[in-house]
């Protein structure tokens, strides 16, 4: 459970304060499914990045299943994110050198499983993300919306029980993109909780739970 | 992240850029083998002259008339007196010192020696046939003051002046002048070459007493002595100069050198000069280490989506230090141990062209130059791992 108490994160640009959140308040159950909408620069990405513990607000409490997360170390933050926290980005941001089957691979590598629990986590991955054939190709080497299924993948190997997406769909064409939300979706089904940041209006309309932002401020949160 | 998965994610990425990380190994792998091959360089030098010392005689403690370290010490000097001679009787009372097993007294000079119509400037030593077994020199042909007295007046020649003077190599037997003496050819001797810059094959050899009248000298110029025992010299040289002043009415006026320290003074000498070699070359490990801290810097600041993304799949700080930290080590250690190869093939050619030279690599050099290497790769590369690390994962994925 994501439980957020007046949240700020303020940014200064030379003399003058953004107030990117402004004290937020929200409350995302296990398992939902909510989508986060609004015009750029209302927020989203650092909300999103806050609840992600990538970035600490300025203000307010996060807690985090029960626990109070704002005042971790770095490396505690990082154990957070490792153990239950799964990120999508618009940009992929795959390692180009790795193949599929590595990209994917990456979390358990740094949380040291032992490689032959690797290899069979991995092909149990690579097929139920449809991307056997593409195991041994590099990002270059896949579509875009191959690539987002990789990093899907990826953020979720570990199974977290958070899936934040920033604009997933964003560098794709509608269908792919389509196809691409509903791959989460299933993931959702299985009790992942999903957030979704996007600019698609059909696309946030699959969620149960739409909130729009405005200038840092949630300005409806609607179910 | 276990240690074999760190090693082989480094790997990989060093292997993406394949030019940029061999040139970095390259750079490394020159400063190393610089280092082994300038070692086994200076340590091949030391050994060929502790080589050409030991031949002469380990055994050996050379007397010379006058203190010679501290020559404007003498007491007698502010009297106006000069140092007391070295004279054959001193050198026969030397040689009654049970702990000495042969000696041989040197005066040294230049005169003109003539035959067959032949006539040119030699260097002559006059000494007694101890001299031989003292420096090792052998006789191709005949004798040197055998049977005969000390007394009669032969010579012995040198390979070359032999050669010279009677090229059918019938030179025993021959009849020579020296200056204005005459000498009987007893024997030749064996050609030998230069040795500590002393080249038996342009000399002859007279009897001791011959050569004092000769060059008109009652003082040695040397007095060679070969102790029966090497762990003897310090007591033997001790005893010579006893006998010494006890000779010349108490005054301390002879320096006694064990041929030992001289050795030993070179050895120090060349060892020094070794480590200074060393020491130059290391630097051009600093100079390798700065361009793996610019490869890696560059590496941190192209990757730094890639940073980004590992912070956020819940990578801790410490790790991606160790990620770049190993990129760095790899980049060394494969450079140096490259280097280490291509060092020890140098010095084996340089051994192969110069077989006078024992260019072996002293075995601290090895080391050194690898560690040296390593070190230096772990020091570039910390700057850039610990900036990796501490970028703020939130800007670092914004970053394209
Ligand atoms: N690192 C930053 N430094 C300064 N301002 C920032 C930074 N990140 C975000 N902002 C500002 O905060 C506001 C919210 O940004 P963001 O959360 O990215 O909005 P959105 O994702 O909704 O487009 C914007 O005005 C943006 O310019
Ligand atoms: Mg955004």
């Amino acid at each position: 459970m994501i439980q957020l108490s007046d949240i700020s994160r303020i940014f200064h640009m030379g003399d003058q304060a953004v107030r990117a959140l402004d004290h937020i308040d929200l409350t995302i159950d296990s398992g939902e499914y909510v989508s986060i909408m609004g015009p750029s620069g209302s927020g989203k990405s650092t909300l999103l990045n806050v609840i992600g513990l990538l970035d600490r607000p300025d203000s307010g409490q996060y807690l985090l299943d029960g626990r109070d997360v704002t005042a971790l170390t770095e490396t505690e933050q990082a154990q957070v994110r490792r153990e239950k926290i799964g990120f999508v980005f618009q940009s992929f941001h795959l390692i180009p050198r790795l193949t599929a089957a590595e990209n994917i691979e990456l979390p358990l590598i740094l949380t040291g499983f032992p490689p032959a629990e690797r290899k069979a986590r991995i092909a149990e991955t690579l097929q139920a993300f449809n991307l056997t054939d593409r195991a041994q190709h590099r990002p270059a080497e896949l579509s875009g919306g191959q690539r987002q299924r990789v990093a899907i993948a990826r953020a979720t190997i570990l199974h977290p029980t958070a899936l934040l997406a920033d604009e997933p769909t964003g560098n794709l064409d509608h269908r792919i993109g389509s196809e691409v939300v509903a791959l989460l979706e299933t993931l959702n089904q299985a009790g992942t909780t999903l957030i979704v940041v996007t600019h698609d209006r059909e696309l946030g309309s699959r969620a149960r739970r739409h909130i729009a932002m405005r200038d840092g401020r949630i300005e409806a949160d609607e179910r | 992240m276990r240690l074999q998965d760190l090693l082989l994610f480094s790997l990989k990425t060093l292997t993406s850029h394949p030019v940029r990380s061999l040139l970095i190994m390259l750079a490394m792998a020159l400063g190393v083998a610089a280092v082994i091959i300038l070692t086994a360089l200076g340590d091949g030098a030391r050994q060929y002259v502790v080589n050409a010392f030991s031949s002469i005689g380990t055994n050996l403690i050379i007397v010379l008339p006058g203190r010679a370290e501290t020559a404007g010490s003498f007491p007698g000097a502010v009297m106006g007196q000069t140092p007391r001679d070295l004279t054959l009787e001193d050198a026969h009372w030397v040689g009654r010192l049970p702990q000495i097993r042969r000696y041989a007294p040197l005066n040294v000079g230049v005169a003109e020696l003539s035959a067959a119509g032949k006539l040119r400037e030699v260097t002559l030593m006059g000494t007694t046939a101890e001299i031989f077994p003292i420096r090792h020199m052998q006789l191709a042909q005949g004798k040197f003051l055998a049977h005969t007295g000390e007394n009669s007046a032969q010579i012995v020649l040198g390979a070359r002046i032999a050669q010279e003077f009677f090229p059918d190599g019938n030179a025993v037997g021959q009849r020579m002048r020296l200056s204005d003496r005459r000498f009987l050819v007893t024997g030749v001797m064996a050609m030998q070459g230069e040795s500590m810059g002393f080249n038996s094959d342009e000399l002859v050899i007279i009897p001791i007493q011959h050569a004092q009248t000769l060059l008109n000298t009652t003082s040695l110029f040397r007095l060679l002595v070969e102790t029966r025992h090497h762990d003897e010299i310090e007591s033997t040289r001790e005893a010579i100069r006893q006998t010494l002043i006890r000779r010349h009415d108490g005054e301390d006026d002879v320096t006694v050198i064990a041929h030992d320290a001289v050795l030993a003074t070179f050895d120090r000498i060349l060892r020094a000069l070794t480590l200074g070699v060393a020491g130059i070359t290391v630097i051009s490990l600093a100079v390798a280490g700065i361009l793996v801290m610019n490869v890696m810097l560059v590496s941190v600041s192209q990757r730094t989506a890639e940073i980004g993304l590992l912070k956020a799949i819940g990578t801790p700080a410490v790790i991606i230090r160790h990620i770049f930290l190993a990129e760095a080590i790899w980049l060394s250690l494969t450079g140096a141990l490259a280097g280490f190869i291509l060092g020890q093939a140098g010095s084996w050619i340089l051994r192969l062209v110069y077989p006078v030279l024992p260019a072996w690599t002293p075995l601290w050099a090895n080391f050194a130059g690898i560690a040296v290497a390593v070190l230096t790769g772990v020091l570039a590369g910390l700057l850039p791992a610990i900036r990796a690390a501490r970028l703020d994962p939130v800007k670092a994925l914004g970053k394209r």
